[in-house]
């Protein structure tokens, strides 16, 4: 297995190495690789060869069972040409818009959001740990389990709609989760929910690592607390912002369950994502080839924002 | 230059205008909270409510009188799919599944950030940097070919079954989608370890080994009795992770007795026959959130940790 090749690497003369060189000695070198191999094995074949296994069978003409022979890049051809020459829009056009919409919203709020509450949060508040909490638990709870209270609050019938009417607003009207080009941002909605805590989180540790002497100094100066932020403070949570659109950029492409627990995909696919466009290509609707190629448009984008992240991550601090 | 003293983060301005400033930002951050807390709330007080008081009441009030009706029959009556004996069978499935998956994903995490750190060879920056980009592979990518695979895996089972009267796990779902969040949580478990232990003094190592220490000693007597925070992070980060799946248990285990917690309760919700029972659905969903809830509340300080660890790398 070429794995092995890979991982049998000689070891830095770090440890000791004992003169007499005999097996259980020799065993004693080759354990720390021994151990490591099975995790990079399984890492190598379950995600690496799997993935080569999926794009390879994007290029077949898989449909319920998966077909091995190649019949070239058919698959992406009518992706694409569903997305610009079909009328009505395709499922797939549906797909990326959404992803386009939702993107953008979902990670433009949560980090406005996050920064937002994080410099309320940072005003000596009393009650900090209660509410830090508070902001931050729906991270810890699968969105298929608050998916049936988000559902049932934006459902016009039952939930906020009917509550106002009830307070006497009865002209109030919000029934986006059952239209068909507004059922996208009741997913942007519960998605900000969920996620706009922990965003808050990364952004008030980085304000209590900034040094309070160049915010003495500045105050000094004569600034305003508005410029202070905007000047000195929001510049210096760069490495912040870039954590956190890497964190959020990444959980929205991967964003499935929150669509299917909150719209069961919507009237007639509208509030689909790719990862739901995939799932539904591939199990339900029979069009193996077709789900594939989705799956590798998904992994493309996803790997040309991480990449050169952990790329320039891992480099930096040669250790 | 004016020489204002007043200490860093405070307003600067009169008596009068300070006190409008914290009086609008806890009013917000009140209003925040409140953001926050209510989906929890509406499902809370649901689940404690009859249907009549549902249908003809305000679903943000109290309930009038509450019952324990749904939840119970959440636990033990609920139709998901077509049998109806409740959620219990599939919130156990859900601990069976991911007990072994977190213990095996976290030990093997242990070993591989021990290897990564303390016993270094060539190339251990690229093999860490391919492990780490599969915490960010959207599982759909790998989702078919695993599907296959677990297919061919049961079929073979059944062969053995068959062969020897035993198929060793093989084809049992439960068993797949542990073997399946052992493969794709090593990433994430040896990221946690591999910076943590980074950080360990490598000289008390290297005086171990002067001593005649195994790698293995040397683990287990060094290591180990100084990784209690980390595996707290490790263990409550891999625990919500599995449990709140719904992806995987869906394509491998989305049908039958062996489904996990999130699927049933996706079932649940979504069963369009008869009247639809909200407080029994908001009763399921408590008792689905409820492990990891208690978690958050128990050890949200490391559940914290463990999201930031997730998302700082380095």
């Amino acid at each position: 297995m070429s794995t092995v090749a890979e991982t049998s690497m000689t070891l830095t003369p770090e440890h000791e190495t004992r003169p007499s060189a005999s097996v259980r000695s020799r065993l004693q070198d080759a354990l720390p690789k021994i151990v490591l191999a099975p995790s990079f094995a399984a890492t190598i074949v379950f995600v690496y060869g799997f993935i080569l296994w999926t794009i390879y069978l994007s290029f077949t003409n898989s449909k319920t069972f998966p077909s091995y022979a190649i019949t070239g890049p058919r698959a992406y051809q009518r992706l694409w040409r569903w997305t610009f020459e079909s009328d009505p829009p395709s499922s797939w056009y549906t797909s990326i818009t959404n992803m386009g919409i939702f993107g953008f919203l979902y990670i433009f709020i949560c980090l406005a959001l996050g920064l937002f509450l994080a410099i309320l949060l940072d005003q000596k508040i009393r009650g900090e740990g209660m509410l830090r909490p508070i902001y931050l638990y729906p991270m810890a709870l699968s969105f298929i389990v608050t998916g049936v209270a988000w559902k049932w609050f934006l459902d016009p019938g039952l939930g906020l709609e009917q509550t106002l009417h009830q307070w006497g607003w009865t002209s109030f009207h919000f029934d986006w989760i059952k239209n068909k080009d507004f059922v996208i941002y009741t997913v942007v909605i519960a998605g900000v929910w969920q996620a706009s805590g922990f965003i808050m989180a990364m952004f008030l540790a980085g304000l209590r690592g900034i040094d309070g002497e160049i915010m003495k100094a500045a105050q000094i100066d004569g600034a305003t607390t508005f410029q202070l932020y905007r000047r000195i403070v929001i510049p210096l949570l760069r490495p912040v912002f870039l954590s956190a659109f890497i964190v959020l950029a990444h959980l929205a492409i991967k964003s499935y369950d929150l669509v299917v627990a909150l719209t069961s995909g919507g009237p007639g696919g509208s509030a689909w994502l790719p990862s739901n466009f995939m799932y539904e290509y591939t199990f339900k609707r029979n069009e193996m080839a077709v789900g594939s190629a989705s799956a590798v448009i998904m992994l493309m984008t996803i790997t040309a924002i991480i990449v050169p992240y952990l790329y320039s991550e891992l480099r930096e601090k040669p250790r | 230059m004016s020489v204002v003293t007043t200490p860093v983060r405070q307003d600067i301005g009169g008596t009068g205008a300070k006190t409008l400033n914290r009086i609008v930002i806890y009013g917000l951050l009140a209003l925040f909270a409140l953001f926050y807390l209510m989906p929890l709330f509406v499902m809370l007080v649901t689940s404690f409510k009859t249907m009549d008081e549902i249908q003809n009441g305000n679903m943000l009030a109290l309930p009038r009188a509450p019952t324990l009706e749904p939840w119970f029959k959440a636990w033990g009556e609920t139709c998901v799919g077509l049998t109806c004996a409740g959620i219990k069978g599939y919130f156990w499935n859900s601990i069976k599944m991911v007990v072994p998956a977190v213990l095996i994903s976290t030990l093997l995490g242990a070993l591989n950030g021990y290897v990564l750190t303390k016993w270094r060879f060539r190339g251990h920056t690229l093999v860490f940097g391919l492990m780490l980009f599969a915490c960010f592979i959207p599982f759909q990518s790998v989702l078919l070919p695993m599907a296959t695979i677990l297919g061919s895996l049961g079929r073979f089972g059944v062969t053995l079954q068959n062969a020897t009267g035993f198929s060793f796990g093989l084809g049992n779902p439960t068993v797949n989608l542990v073997f399946v969040h052992v493969v794709y949580g090593l990433g994430f478990t040896t990221l946690f370890f591999r910076n943590y232990y980074e950080a360990f003094p490598t000289e008390l190592i290297k005086a171990a080994q002067v001593d005649g220490a195994s790698f293995f000693q040397i683990f287990r007597r060094i290591m180990l009795p100084n990784s209690m925070p980390i595996f707290v992070v490790t263990v409550i980060y891999q625990f919500t992770n599995i449990w709140n799946d719904f992806l995987f248990a869906s394509a491998y285990a989305g049908t039958g007795d062996s489904m996990p917690m999130t699927v049933a309760l996706n079932n649940v919700v979504n069963t369009s026959t008869g009247v639809v029972e909200y407080n029994v659905n908001m009763a399921a969903a408590m008792i689905a959130a409820l492990p990891t809830l208690l978690v958050y509340v128990v050890a949200g300080r490391y559940f914290v940790r463990g999201l930031m660890a997730g998302a700082v790398k380095g």
